[in-house]
């Protein structure tokens, strides 16, 4: 790197909400120059053929048409995250524009943060929480009762790694697991967790106590989740969403959860992220959101900076890219 | 019990506070003749002598001298639950009455509630809950990220039945177990688990990620995790107690989370419970509180009460009782 300089990287900003993180960019900055997206647009004549790179960190900046008209020497945009569906991938395909997301270590956050929302859901923990810290509260009710983890039937939508994963920790819980994937998963795989294959997705929801999403987003699977669905399941059922927000009606469960077609909800993804803060979910007693945290380990986050690292320099040096997602 | 009446159960009371569960009732109706306490006081000529046995809810009623003197043909308390901390096992005795609690319903509830609080803590879930449902949602996502649960040590304190079911869901995700107990679990059982044993706690404490308490209260386990056994511990580990409150130093508890001696500390029961709104351990953002709800689901409170008539009838009909508790 003598003499020459480090490749030009853009980023959205860094800090505030979703930025970059503090903490990432003394890492980054070893490898890569970074603009931010304000430093860009306020000196787009010099900068916009030196960016041979796109940082996309919490699906920003986003990447349309008209940005990719201006960077002629963009090779690469680095994604975080296993989810792709905010990137049009054919667009970028036709600028020549490879792309990389970071599939596998967030798996295991994810799975965990799974059942964090089950066990948190179905023992009432927040609400529990909340009687136990109020200034108001004298004494605990003895008819004040959760519903049971253990020995219940899970079922879970979607058996990727993630889904997997899931039903490996689930089994140590001796869940019953019904599983509903487009394909089905080897025989040793699912003896191993002792998980059912549900060709129809109705017979999942109408055995499960709790429904796990553990989906990709893509055409086929927007609204996966819809009236029809919620009222398949049981009235004591909890729909529990780990992957994103539009696969589920979103209007259809607020219906569901008022008039007690389903029981609860815990979602870590909704649609937008954030909600409105009027939207009814926000209001609703039997739901616990979270703020998309699926893979929001400090190990994790950082493992993924290092992955993207990677990936763009792979990108920009015209080599085999790690993780790179095609069209 | 041809011809005869069914037996005198004698409870605190029907639903209220701490009240025996009205979905119980029924079943308890059909081998028992239901007293409450209530009833017994108004009546006492004609009741205490029908009264064979006490089902404790919650603790209740309180069993004293008094209690016991006025009860002639009393042979047997069940406690609900399985800590048994509460009563003077050596007094029960004194007057030949038999005692049993509930250890196989507790087990698998209360390991859930311990994996519960062990995530919830680590993912910092109450605090995100409540920023994603805030009016303002001011946050930095870099100040709100968790631990890792996956691949990280748990010590677990205490490795009867519930510590060994935590251990179970513990290797699910993956996690080093390692345990500390009176007497070290069979080879099978160790690497049925992966877990390693520490015979001293000090070495457990060193190492673990989050520290799990599941040890019955005992005049040995009082205050067993004090100043010294939190300073033991890592800066970034969590403090989980599922067992009784007292068998942590409450104040050395308050003082290590204020300082940075440990990390966090997520507790489902405490000394007293509830405790007086204003202590500390309810200001702490690093603290993690819930209403004692180890055994609170339907079916365990009710497989508790089945565990109860079990040993109850076992008792009054002169046959070993599945869980009699004596006095050590």
């Amino acid at each position: 790197m003598e003499g020459q300089e480090l490749p030009y990287v853009l980023i959205d900003c860094i800090g505030g909400v979703h930025g970059v993180y503090e903490d990432h960019v003394g890492f980054l900055q070893k490898h890569f120059h970074l603009i931010t997206m304000k430093e860009y647009l306020e000196n787009k004549t010099l900068l916009s053929k030196k960016i041979r790179a796109i940082y996309m960190w919490y699906q920003k900046p986003v990447v349309n048409k008209e940005l990719l008209q201006s960077l002629p020497n963009l090779r690469i945009v680095a994604s975080s995250g296993v989810g792709i569906d905010h990137l049009d991938l054919n667009l970028l395909s036709s600028f020549g524009v490879k792309v990389s997301n970071t599939p596998f270590i967030v798996s295991t956050d994810t799975a965990d943060l799974g059942m964090a929302l089950m066990l948190a859901s179905s023992r009432r923990l927040v609400e529990g929480y909340e009687m136990a810290v109020s200034p108001d509260t004298e004494y605990f009710p003895a008819d004040w009762l959760g519903a049971e983890v253990s020995g219940a039937t899970l079922g879970i939508v979607g058996m990727g790694t993630i889904g997997y994963k899931v039903a490996e920790r689930a089994k140590a819980f001796e869940m019953k697991i019904l599983y509903h994937n487009r394909s089905q998963r080897k025989k040793e795989e699912e003896s191993a967790v002792g998980a059912v294959y549900c060709k129809k997705i109705d017979d999942l929801l109408q055995q499960s106590d709790f429904v796990l999403l553990a989906v990709n987003l893509t055409p086929q699977t927007h609204k996966l989740i819809g009236k029809r669905e919620l009222e398949l399941m049981k009235p004591t059922a909890t729909l529990i969403n780990i992957s994103r927000g539009l696969l589920v009606d979103q209007d259809a469960l607020v219906e569901a959860l008022q008039n007690k077609v389903i029981k609860a909800a815990a979602l870590d993804v909704t649609y937008p992220e954030p909600l409105p803060r009027d939207h009814p979910l926000l209001k609703l007693k039997n739901v616990i959101i979270t703020p998309h945290i699926g893979s929001a380990t400090k190990k994790t986050r950082r493992i993924m900076m290092e992955e993207m690292t990677e990936s763009i320099q792979a990108g920009i040096a015209g080599l085999p890219i790690p993780h790179e997602v095609l069209p | 019990m041809e011809g005869g009446e069914l037996p005198g159960l004698l409870v605190n009371e029907i639903g209220g506070i701490c009240g025996i569960l009205h979905s119980h009732v029924a079943f308890l109706r059909k081998h028992f003749y239901l007293i409450t306490m209530k009833e017994l006081l108004e009546n006492r000529k004609h009741l205490s002598r029908k009264v064979q046995a006490i089902y404790l809810w919650w603790h209740k009623p309180v069993i004293d001298r008094e209690l016991l003197q006025s009860l002639p043909n009393l042979k047997v308390i069940a406690n609900s639950g399985v800590g048994m901390d509460h009563l003077d096992l050596k007094l029960v005795a004194s007057f030949g009455v038999k005692m049993a609690n509930a250890p196989r319903a507790v087990c698998s509830s209360t390991a859930d509630a311990g994996m519960a609080l062990l995530l919830a803590s680590a993912r910092r879930l109450v605090e995100v809950h409540h920023i994603a449902i805030s009016s303002s949602m001011d946050y930095c996502e870099a100040d709100i990220l968790g631990v890792k649960v996956s691949g990280a040590t748990l010590g677990i304190i205490g490795m009867g039945r519930i510590g060994y079911k935590i251990a179970l869901r513990a290797k699910a995700f993956e996690m080093k177990i390692l345990y500390h107990n009176r007497t070290q679990r069979k080879a099978q059982e160790e690497q049925a688990v992966g877990a390693t044993y520490c015979e001293k706690i000090d070495s457990l404490l060193q190492q673990a990620d989050f520290v799990m308490v599941a040890v019955s209260l005992t005049p040995q386990t009082r205050n067993l995790i004090g100043k010294r056994e939190l300073e033991l511990m890592k800066p970034t580990a969590t403090l989980v107690n599922i067992s009784r409150g007292a068998v942590v130093d409450q104040e050395a508890l308050v003082m290590a989370l204020q300082t940075g001696v440990i990390w966090a500390a997520a507790l489902d029961v405490t000394y007293p419970e509830p405790l007086p709104r204003d202590h500390p351990l309810l200001k702490l953002k690093n603290v993690i509180i819930t209403p004692h709800l180890g055994i609170k689901t339907d079916k365990t409170t009710y497989m508790i009460t089945e565990e109860a008539v079990e040993n109850i009838l076992a008792a009054l009909n002169g046959l070993p009782m599945p869980s009699e508790v004596l006095p050590s």
